[in-house]
């Protein structure tokens, strides 16, 4: 085993070896700009980027031309959800999300608030899904766009996508789903889930940084959004500047790779993250999974060790590299919004970790993880005074803590 | 976020863990902080009642690296000081002790709350007797 243990492929994953052989030849020898339709140069980066276009299509059924180039999801997100604002401004201003979106959704959505949007943030229930009968009665008629992800990026849960986008159809509302998570995880299909819009990102599937794409409909309907980046009018108009041909290959090569491996991949994913949850939970009482596991990625596992707070079981497991929910792990020195949004409490948030299996560990590392794991909770347990509290039967919900 | 190495010997060697007698006159306890905030600090010291002095202090800690390593730090020190003593202990001093950074300063208050939190119990149970 080769430490540190990587367990955070959510947050990144390293570029597989076969994407970056891929790559290679488009730095330095095809090094064209596939805007110059009037030399083989020219001709051979533009062929690159179409052969991309169609792996990337392929991935989630949808047509070549649909797709639209972009330097990562934030940038899809952003596009998306302004672009439609600005173009249908004059059937609506209404957008409907949900909380537990990533910034890049909610903080395009707060922007578009000053702008005089009106934006529902659904809440979610406990298990993280959206309620679709809250979702129905929020649209109106002048609901113009529905944004809610696929799958959760810290508890990985998997919104009910297909019943969500035929609401949307019904309604005559645009939905787009950020499925930066999903994508090449789970198998996504934009004509059998009736989405409109669609962001990916390269290096969330074993491409590249800097790049991502934006999935437009052009069929059923057609549909149009206004630019965000002006300039030489690339991408149909939707989105101009030159081109990453290196991340673009990369990116068509992931989805490529993602597609064909898929079956398998997510079958050993499912496998080794049950291995570990239930290791876990067999070793040690007042564990609680965050999400629901019903409708989850085969590869999150998003848990709470109740009275051990997370920053320091990160500290006890330097070895392994995943993330926490806890207030002292985040920039803001706030707990995870996704997690107080299930309504847990912010106790929850504070003692968990976010496990997210990747293409590159082995069986022998989530043993490992496991172990360490439960050794870690044990000993910084004994150190916990509402541990000691809950064995004493003392219900901490009723004692009058000194909040600070 | 890197740790300092005091942090680091703290966490990975907690002094005085544990738990004594809260029924005991002679022992004070005081538990400041809430779950939701992500840290709690449970704090005891025992006291000799004829020379006034710590002879013993405990900790246990829900919190961060840094917390666990300011509650053990201080009951390094609470020991063998008197009451009067224990008072004088700031927040500062463990800030310096431990180079905690400033988004690490709260643990060191709460800390310096939990002190004073347990020798208030221990003068008020001693009044009593």
């Amino acid at each position: 085993m080769k430490f540190p243990i990587y367990m955070d492929y959510h947050a990144t994953t390293p570029v597989d070896p076969r994407v970056f052989e891929a790559m290679r030849p488009y730095f330095t020898e095809v090094f064209g700009n596939p805007a110059s339709r009037n030399h083989s140069f020219g001709w051979q980066a533009e062929d690159a980027v179409e052969k991309a276009r169609k792996q990337i299509a392929s991935l989630i059924g949808a047509t070549a031309k649909e797709i639209v180039f972009t330097s990562g999801a934030t940038e899809s997100n952003n596009l998306a959800i302004k672009g439609i604002a600005e173009m249908y401004a004059e059937k609506g201003n209404h957008i409907i999300t949900a909380a537990t979106e990533h910034k890049a959704t909610l903080d395009t959505c707060k922007r578009l608030e000053k702008e005089g949007c009106r934006v529902t943030y659904l809440q979610v229930q406990t298990n993280g899904l959206v309620d679709l009968q809250q979702l129905r009665d929020a649209i109106t008629d002048k609901t113009i766009l529905i944004s809610i992800m696929y799958a959760n990026n810290e508890i990985g849960v998997v919104q009910p996508v297909a019943e969500i986008g035929k609401i949307a159809k019904e309604r005559g509302v645009l939905f787009h789903t950020d499925a930066v998570q999903a994508a090449g995880k789970i198998p996504v299909n934009v004509i059998a889930d009736n989405i409109d819009l669609l962001s990916i990102s390269g290096h969330k599937i074993y491409g590249p940084k800097g790049v991502g794409a934006l999935y437009v409909r052009r069929k059923g309907p057609r549909v149009q959004l206004s630019a965000q980046i002006d300039g030489g009018g690339h991408e149909r108009g939707m989105r101009s500047g030159t081109l990453n041909v290196t991340g673009i290959v990369g990116l068509g090569e992931a989805c490529a790779i993602a597609q064909a491996e898929m079956p398998a991949e997510s079958k050993r994913m499912a496998y080794m993250r049950d291995k570990l949850k239930d290791k876990l939970m067999g070793a040690l009482d007042e564990v609680y999974i965050n999400g629901t596991m019903e409708s989850r990625l085969p590869n999150n596992l998003n848990i709470s060790f109740a009275f051990v707070e997370g920053e320091s079981l990160l500290m006890g497991i330097n070895d392994i590299a995943v993330s926490s929910g806890s207030a002292c792990t985040s920039a803001t020195l706030e707990p995870s919004y996704v997690l107080k949004a299930l309504g847990a409490g912010d106790d929850i948030a504070h003692s968990s970790i976010r496990f997210g299996l990747g293409r590159f560990n082995t069986e022998e590392e989530v043993d490992y993880v496991a172990g360490k794991v439960i050794e870690v909770v044990e000993k910084l347990r004994e150190l916990s005074p509402l541990y000691e509290m809950h064995k004493e039967g003392i219900d901490l919900t009723k004692v009058q803590w000194t909040a600070h | 976020m890197a740790y300092s190495e005091k942090v680091l010997d703290h966490y990975n060697h907690p002094r005085n863990v544990g738990s004594l007698d809260k029924a005991d006159p002679t022992v004070g306890t005081g538990m400041v902080g809430a779950p939701e905030c992500g840290d709690v600090m449970k704090l005891q010291v025992k006291v000799n009642p004829t020379t006034g002095i710590i002879e013993e202090a405990k900790f246990k800690t829900f919190g961060c690296g840094s917390a666990i390593a300011s509650s053990s730090l201080a009951t390094e020190w609470l020991r063998g000081k008197t009451v009067d003593e224990a008072l004088a202990i700031k927040n500062t001093d463990i800030v310096n002790e431990l180079s905690l950074p400033p988004v690490k300063i709260h643990c060191s208050v709460l800390a310096e709350d939990a002190i004073k939190a347990a020798i208030d119990d221990y003068k008020k149970k001693s009044a009593h007797v």
